[in-house]
C-alpha cells in the first residue's frame, strides 16, 4: 500500500492511503517527543476517540465532513473518506467578494448546525475547511468536545474571527457574513454568542 | 550608523541599554537592570514605579559609561510605551522625555512584546522570520509575521504562565518570582498527577490547572510532584500552541522570549519539538531574553530608520497596546 504525505499538521499526518479499492485519508496522529509519556499518550487516544464520535455525529446533523471508514485508537488513526476540493485558506483571498460572502455564510450555517447539537469544533480555522461541490466541509475535529454553555460556543466562534484577522486580514470584515449564515442557521438565541465574542474578545489581554 | 539609548520600565523591572547597529544586526553597548523586589505577594504597581524612579537617573548614567560612549554620542532616545503597569511605564516614559529634551535628540516609544521578537531577530545569528514564544509574568502569545504586521496566532485567555506560576508559589511562599523555584522542585518530581490541558485552537487557558494544582497541594500531593506536573502540563500547552502556529504559518524558525524562557524545561520542549519538525530553535543571551532596555533601544532605531518619527505629543503611554497595533514599517 502507497501511502503520500498530504499534509504535515502540527499533531498528525496527513496520508492519501486505498481502504478497500477507495482512495483514503488517513489521518495518524504522531507521539510527541517533547511531552512526557502520560501526557502524550492520554492526549492521542483522548483525541482520536473524541474526534472519531464528533466526525460521525457531525454527519449525522447534516453537516458536511468526511465519511469514517476505520478507527485505530491504540494507534491513533483515523481512516476517512478524501476530500479532493481547495482549503478555504487558500481560496478566499483570491474570490470575489459576492463569492466570498457567499462562502462565509455557508461557513456560518455549518457551524450553527454543529452548535445546535452542543457539537464544539474546538479549531474552526479556515485551514480546517474543504471546499468542494460547492460545499464547506469541516475537518480536523481533533480540539472538539460536546459543551452545552455559551462560554463554549463563543469560544469556536472567537477561534474563526481570530483567523480571519490574522490570515484574511484584508478581509477580516467577512466574520460578519459568517455570522450572518450561523445567525440563520443557530437555533438557540444567536445574539447572546455574538455578545459572548465581544466579551470573550473584551477579556483578552489589552483589549 | 546609530547609537540609541533604550529604556524599558513596563513592569518590575526598570533597565536602560544601548545599542548600535552593525551591519543590520544589534550590538549591546551595555544593558543594564535593576529589579523591584517585593517584600510579599505580587508586584505593587506604585511601589515598583517608585523604585524605578529612585534608579532610572543612575542607571541611564551608568549605562552610558559602560558602553563606553558619551552623552553627544547618543543619536535616539526610545522607551517601552506599552502594555504594562501604568505608573512604571509613565516613570519609563517621564525619564526617556527629559533625556530626549536635554540631548535635543529625537524620542521614540515602542511596543514591548514586538520588542521581544526583534531583539531575537537583531542578536541571533540565523533568525530571520520567527515564531516568537513569548512567556513572561503578565504576557503569553505565539507571535508572527504576517500580512504587514506582528499577529497574534495564540495567547493565554486568561493569565500568563509567569502569573500562573507566581500565583502558584505564593501560596507555598516560595517568594517572587517563582519560576526558578518551582523549576527546582519539579527536577525532584517523580509522579505526574493529572491535570487539565486546555487549548481552544492556538489560544490557552491556565485558571482551570492552577486551581487543580492547588489543589493537589492541599490534599497532602509531595510538592515536588504537583510543581513537575504543574510544569509537564503547562508547557506542553505553550510548546503544542507554538508547534500548531509554526504548522498554520508555515514557518521555519522558533524563538523564545520573556523571563519564563529561562527555564531549562521549556527550552528543551520547544526545542525537541522544533527538532522534530525540521525547524531551527533560537533562544536570545538571557540579558536580553528578560525585559532590557537594549531590546527597546533596538526596535526604536529599526523604527526611527524606517523612516518613523514620533512627536512628544504622540509618546504618551499605552498600558493595552496590543502587539498587533503596530505597523511595521521596517520589514517587507
Amino acid at each position: 500500500m502507497t501511502k503520500k504525505i498530504l499534509y504535515r499538521g502540527a499533531e498528525a499526518e496527513i496520508r492519501l492511503s486505498q481502504y478497500m479499492g477507495k482512495t483514503v485519508v488517513q489521518k495518524q496522529r504522531v507521539n510527541k517527543a517533547y511531552r512526557i509519556e502520560e501526557i502524550d499518550r492520554h492526549l492521542v487516544a483522548y483525541r482520536t476517540k473524541e474526534e472519531a464520535k464528533l466526525i460521525a455525529e457531525a454527519r449525522s446533523y447534516g453537516v458536511s465532513v468526511p465519511l469514517l471508514y476505520d478507527v485505530d485508537l491504540t494507534k491513533g488513526a483515523i481512516t476517512m473518506e478524501y476530500l479532493a476540493g481547495s482549503r478555504v485558506k487558500d481560496i478566499l483571498n483570491g474570490l470575489e467578494e459576492s463569492e466570498r460572502k457567499r462562502i462565509c455564510f455557508k461557513i456560518g450555517e455549518s457551524i450553527a448546525r454543529l452548535h445546535n447539537h452542543d457539537i464544539i469544533h474546538g479549531d474552526i480555522t479556515t485551514s480546517n475547511m474543504i471546499f468542494l461541490h460547492d460545499r464547506v466541509h469541516l475537518i480536523d475535529f481533533g480540539l472538539g468536545c460536546k459543551n452545552s454553555e455559551l462560554e463554549a460556543k463563543g469560544v469556536d466562534l472567537h477561534v474563526l474571527m481570530e483567523a480571519f484577522e490574522s490570515t484574511h486580514s484584508k478581509y477580516a470584515h467577512c466574520f460578519e457574513y459568517v455570522i450572518e449564515g450561523y445567525s440563520k442557521k443557530f437555533q438557540g438565541n444567536a445574539s447572546a454568542v455574538v455578545k459572548k465574542i465581544e466579551e470573550i474578545v473584551r477579556r483578552g489581554r489589552y483589549r | 550608523m546609530m547609537i540609541c539609548l533604550g529604556i524599558e520600565g513596563t513592569a518590575h523591572s526598570i533597565g536602560v541599554g544601548v545599542i548600535k547597529d552593525v551591519k543590520e544586526k544589534c550590538r549591546v553597548l551595555s544593558n543594564l537592570i535593576k529589579t523591584y523586589q517585593p517584600e510579599k505577594g505580587g508586584i505593587h504597581p506604585r511601589e515598583a514605579a517608585n523604585h524605578h524612579a529612585s534608579y532610572i537617573a543612575g542607571l541611564i548614567s551608568d549605562s552610558v559609561h559602560t558602553a563606553r560612549v558619551d552623552f553627544s554620542d547618543i543619536d535616539l532616545v526610545s522607551f517601552s510605551q506599552g502594555p504594562g503597569l501604568g505608573p512604571c511605564l509613565r516613570t519609563a516614559a517621564t525619564a526617556a522625555r527629559a533625556l530626549s529634551l536635554t540631548l535635543e535628540k529625537p524620542l521614540m516609544g515602542v511596543n514591548h512584546c514586538v520588542a521581544h521578537l526583534e531583539i531575537g531577530r537583531g542578536t541571533v545569528t540565523g533568525c530571520q522570520d520567527p515564531v516568537l514564544l513569548y512567556v513572561s509574568g503578565a504576557n503569553t502569545q505565539v507571535i508572527a509575521f504576517a500580512e504587514g504586521k506582528y499577529r497574534v496566532f495564540g495567547e493565554t485567555l486568561d493569565v500568563g504562565i509567569g502569573n500562573c506560576l507566581d500565583k502558584f508559589g505564593r501560596g507555598l511562599d516560595l517568594g517572587f518570582p517563582c519560576g526558578p523555584k518551582i523549576e527546582e522542585l519539579a527536577k525532584k518530581g517523580t509522579q505526574y498527577l493529572g491535570l487539565p490541558y486546555s487549548i481552544k485552537g492556538m489560544d490557552l487557558a491556565f485558571s482551570g490547572l492552577l486551581t487543580a494544582a492547588e489543589n493537589y497541594v492541599r490534599q497532602g500531593k509531595r510538592i515536588e510532584d504537583v510543581c513537575y506536573s504543574l510544569q509537564e502540563t503547562t508547557f506542553a500547552m505553550l510548546t503544542e500552541v507554538t508547534e500548531r502556529a509554526m504548522a498554520h504559518t508555515e514557518k521555519q524558525e522558533v524563538l523564545l522570549g520573556g523571563g519564563v524562557a529561562s527555564n531549562k524545561r521549556l527550552r528543551d520542549m520547544v526545542q525537541t519539538m522544533a527538532k522534530d519538525r525540521g525547524a531551527h530553535f533560537f533562544v536570545p543571551s538571557r540579558d536580553v531574553c528578560v525585559d532590557n532596555g537594549a531590546m527597546i533601544a533596538w526596535l526604536g532605531f529599526l523604527m526611527y530608520e524606517s523612516g518613523l518619527r514620533m512627536s512628544l505629543d504622540e509618546s504618551l503611554i499605552n498600558q493595552r497596546f496590543r502587539t498587533d497595533m503596530v505597523e511595521v514599517t521596517w520589514r517587507d
